[in-house]
């Protein structure tokens, strides 16, 4: 393993080092509680009618039949809802109109996808339940599906919403309704002059399917409305706040009647902030006074959650002999699934990020299709658009017979860079990655063997701060319970409780962090957008700086001197002035801590932030592969990842980000995609058919973490998880083309892909 | 529709058990749903994910494939049933130090597979623990550290 750590993050006691995570015994005992492993005196189980239909008018629902059924308590539609209003509510990673939230949950009068909820039954079983969601009886007016990006832009195309117009960056809307949701433009620089520049130009379009984020838990909800009108909830959730003010405006109650508990959750990557079955759970309990439990089965998991979007791109890229890329023209149209808020935007200020280019234009396209609501998927709308590019990169080094390394370090941006989205770069390590990679053992190796090659490809994600919370306690024998609103899915108990424990200058073992509900810690945004290290760790941060403060003031109350004349050190001494004998007088922590509560009680340390900065991530990736020519199956043979963490607070978990994000993006370049048939039926509801690597799949993936510690964050924190999931896809690509002579203008690049742009082409 | 009860009883973790199954539950319902040990875990309830990953009568099974009348006279061995008391086995252990599971929610899956691995050839390649466990996916981590972790717990030097 080579960890390229800088010497100036040797200077902590906790940050760098690998401590076993708080909540890991639990994990592997079996004893931590997910979602679904929660049970209530007098539950009931629930279940979801699906449409079978991509796109239909619903003419009736009858309903009679499931309630008739013995053992079934409940049955609801979406008329059994209060009407949603179109205001628009915060929904974790963007924005949505609340009565599209309700129509996603439970359809009204269309269904847009197949698997869009219809009905929800409860019952005293969940065999019960399943019987009872088939005798409901649903007269479906069956609609022309819209299933491609392209097609559903054209006018005449039929159209999912009657009422939606193109939304521009101005805020003005087109006459007409639309597929087209909004369209959105980014301009740097004059593209024509950029273009006539140019010795060489290149222009490729692709497509990429639909692809999940694949999480091995299935979503589940499970709410009890109490008599006094108070709603728990509980579930595995990114966000707890995010549900807790989704679903009190969909039953309209109060946030104050709704408390939700946040369970273990078993993977998210970003599908896991929007609400499906939770507000089901609370109407089905409002209408039996019962708790009620609802899980999905993996077949609506791919149905009806996540997934990222399809697209078509266009990318035309023009540079000078000597390397320097002079203009880049980018169409990006992305799939928003049935309604409006795909990726795009995010996709579009990604898509040249790295690159310090004078000429730029980046057009997005938001477009409603049949096919499920996408939600966020790690660096949302990036893998995509940032595939493109780097694919049309990769080509003009090729074409111009330069180092695709060197040529992105010749063009890489650096501080003071301006994106053309208008963001001025400050401390980054775009060029610290690239320069890691190209010392690293494996670009310095050498790569024989028929049909094998070697690709790279750049990464750039923004992360995020927002808000986060954290409150902590001194106990009386040093230990520092700590409460944290932010899901834990990947190690952030650890990361956050870090941070406090260097701060007050003891160890991680002795911080003891829990993540509670949402009427136990203050406002905390979602687990995600690479966000929690970064803000959580920041109050963190704030919540020991305010510990040391409290017990600066009162060891001074012990001492009787004044609070100036005491300091609270790094290394966990409290030190005070001199005593009337000339001695020193001073206290550990502990021994502080000890005298608390005899010398006037305890100390709560608390701080809620709210940071609008963040800590811009750069990734280089090299890949190895071989092409089977005679399937087209092409394997991964060696794998090195390079990434700025700007600090590493625990570097194990830094570098399972890494390597969990590589895993993801080969699986979205190989395998992984959205089949529909022309009736817009998915195919491959299943993990057989949606095929994700498994351990045979891959190799060892090397990581190299660099550390450009970044300048607006008390410990230097970037934010790690969202960046290595967008490399993968273009420099396999790149590889493939290295190995065999073919570019590739899909995704996935599956066995069939491969063989048609090689072998079928060939006949 | 009306469902069938059954009396099922079986050894489970070295405890005799005696349950009622309805004769539609499979196994990993009766443990999860009757029984109460949540460690296993549902994950695609068709057996291509192996995140309900139990050892029945000293085979590896996905417990959503088996039905739990198909259980009586079994000795099953759960998650649950790894560690002895507060003692955690030499797997779960590697496990925490290798830093081998993100979410943790396939955990228990692996580290039943992998402990049957280990019992049937104490000393894999990286080849046979990568072939043995992919039937069991995980989505965090990539496999990485799942692997090192089995390594570990074989006595392997792990770089």
């Amino acid at each position: 393993m080579v960890t390229a750590q800088s010497p100036e993050t040797e200077k902590y006691n906790v940050i760098g080092t690998r401590p076993i995570r708080h909540d890991g015994v639990d994990k592997v005992t079996g004893a931590a509680q997910y979602g679904a492993d929660i049970s209530l005196p007098g539950m009931l189980a629930g279940r979801v009618l699906r449409s079978p239909h991509a796109h239909a008018r619903i003419v009736s629902i009858d309903t009679s039949k499931a309630e008739a059924l013995d053992g079934v308590l409940a049955v609801i539609t979406n008329a059994d809802f209060p009407r949603a209003s179109d205001e628009v509510i915060d929904t974790g990673e963007g924005t949505a109109q609340l009565n599209w939230v309700l129509d996603n949950v439970i359809a009204s009068d269309k269904v847009l996808y197949k698997g869009h909820a219809v009905a929800a039954v409860a019952a005293t079983d969940h065999h019960i339940a399943e019987d009872a969601i088939e005798l409901i009886e649903v007269e479906y007016d069956v609609l022309i599906p819209v299933l491609d990006v392209r097609d559903a832009m054209v006018d005449g195309s039929p159209l999912l919403h009657d009422s939606l117009h193109t939304g521009e960056m101005d805020g003005s809307k087109s006459d007409n309704p639309s597929n087209t949701a909004s369209h959105l433009q980014f301009t740097k620089g004059d593209l024509d002059a950029g273009f006539a520049d140019a010795d060489v130009v290149i222009e490729r379009e692709f497509e990429t399917s639909m692809a999940h984020q694949g999480y091995i838990e299935p979503h589940n909800g499970t709410a009890y409305y109490r008599a006094d009108g108070t709603l728990d909830v509980w579930t595995s959730t990114q966000g707890a706040f995010v549900v807790r003010d989704s679903v009190a405006p969909l039953l309209q109650l109060s946030p104050s009647q709704v408390k939700v508990t946040p369970m273990e959750i078993g993977g998210g990557f970003g599908g896991k902030i929007p609400v499906y079955l939770e507000p089901l759970a609370a109407l089905l309990s409002q209408k039996t006074g019962r708790p009620v439990k609802l899980t999905m089965n993996r077949e609506e998991v791919l149905l009806a959650t996540g997934p990222t979007s399809g697209t078509y791109m266009r990318v035309r890229m023009g540079a000078k002999r000597d390397g320097t890329i002079t203009a880049a023209d980018v169409h990006l149209a992305f799939e928003a699934g049935a309604y409006p808020g795909s990726p795009v935007g995010a996709g579009a200020m990604c898509a040249l990020a790295p690159y310090d280019i004078p000429n730029q234009r980046i057009d997005g396209y938001d477009v409603v299709v049949n096919k499920p609501k996408t939600a966020a998927y790690r660096a949302p709308g990036a893998p995509q658009s940032e595939f493109a590019t780097e694919s049309v990169l990769n080509e003009l080094a090729e074409e111009l017979g330069l180092d695709p390394l060197e040529m992105r370090l010749q063009n890489a941006c650096v501080e003071g860079a301006q994106r053309a989205d208008g963001f001025t770069y400050g401390v980054i390590g775009n060029v610290e990655c690239l320069q890691a990679a190209q010392d690293s053992p494996h670009w310095q190796s050498e790569l024989q063997g028929p049909n094998r090659g070697r690709g790279i490809a750049q990464g750039f994600w923004f992360n995020i701060g927002f808000e986060s919370s954290a409150y902590a306690q001194v106990n009386g024998d040093g230990t520092v319970p700590l409460v944290l609103g932010s899901t834990d899915i990947g190690g952030t108990r650890a990361s956050i409780a870090m941070q406090l424990a260097e701060t007050l200058g003891i160890s991680a073992e002795d911080v003891h962090p829990h993540v509670v509900d949402t009427n136990s810690v203050g406002y905390t945004q979602v687990t995600g957008g690479s966000r929690t290290t970064f803000a959580g760790g920041w109050a963190a941060y704030e919540t020991a700086m305010d510990i040391r403060r409290q017990m600066e003031e009162r060891a001074a109350q012990i001492w009787e001197c004044d609070t100036s004349d005491v300091s609270y050190g790094d290394d966990a001494i409290i030190r005070g002035p001199q005593d009337e004998d000339g001695n020193d007088q001073q206290f550990t922590f502990k021994e502080l801590a000890a005298q608390l509560v005899t010398s006037g009680g305890h100390i709560v340390g608390r701080a809620d932030v709210n940071k609008t900065s963040s800590g811009p991530a750069f990734a280089t990736h090299i890949v190895d592969v071989e092409v089977d020519p005679d399937t087209g199956k092409v394997d991964v043979l060696r794998y090195t990842a390079v990434q700025d963490a700007g600090t590493a607070i625990h570097p194990a978990y830094v570098e399972g980000q890494m390597q969990g994000g590589v895993s993801q993006g080969v699986g979205m370049a190989l395998n992984e995609e959205y089949y529909y048939d022309e009736s817009g039926d998915l195919k491959n509801a299943s993990l057989l058919d949606y095929r994700m690597p498994t351990a045979l799949d891959l190799p060892m993936i090397e990581p190299i973490i660099v550390e450009v510690p970044n300048p607006g964050h008390p410990y230097g924190v970037r934010g790690v998880g969202e960046v290595p999931i967008i490399p993968p896809a273009p420099a396999v690509r790149a590889a493939i083309a290295n190995a065999i002579g073919v570019h590739m203008t899909e995704l996935p690049m599956s066995p069939r892909a491969i063989l048609d742009a090689t072998v079928l082409e060939d006949e | 529709m009306a469902s069938e009860h059954i009396v099922v009883s079986c050894t489970i973790n070295g405890e005799q058990q005696v349950f009622l199954a309805n004769e539609r539950d499979s196994l990993l319902e009766a443990l999860r749903d009757r029984i109460g040990l949540t460690g296993a875990k549902e994950g695609c309830n068709n057996g291509n994910c192996g995140a309900c990953c139990v050892n029945m009568d000293g085979r590896i099974v996905n417990s959503c494939l088996v039905m739990a009348a198909e259980c009586e006279g079994s000795e099953i061995r759960t998650v649950e049933g790894l560690a002895s008391g507060d003692q955690l086995s030499p797997l779960q252990n590697a496990f925490l130090e290798q830093a081998a599971l993100q979410c943790g929610i396939c955990t228990p899956g692996f580290l039943v597979a992998a402990e049957a691995l280990l019992e049937q050839n104490p000393d894999p390649s990286e080849h046979e623990i990568r072939y043995w466990l992919a039937g069991n996916l995980c989505r965090c981590t990539g496999y990485d550290k799942i692997i090192k972790a089995v390594q570990q717990a074989a006595g392997q030097s792990v770089v």
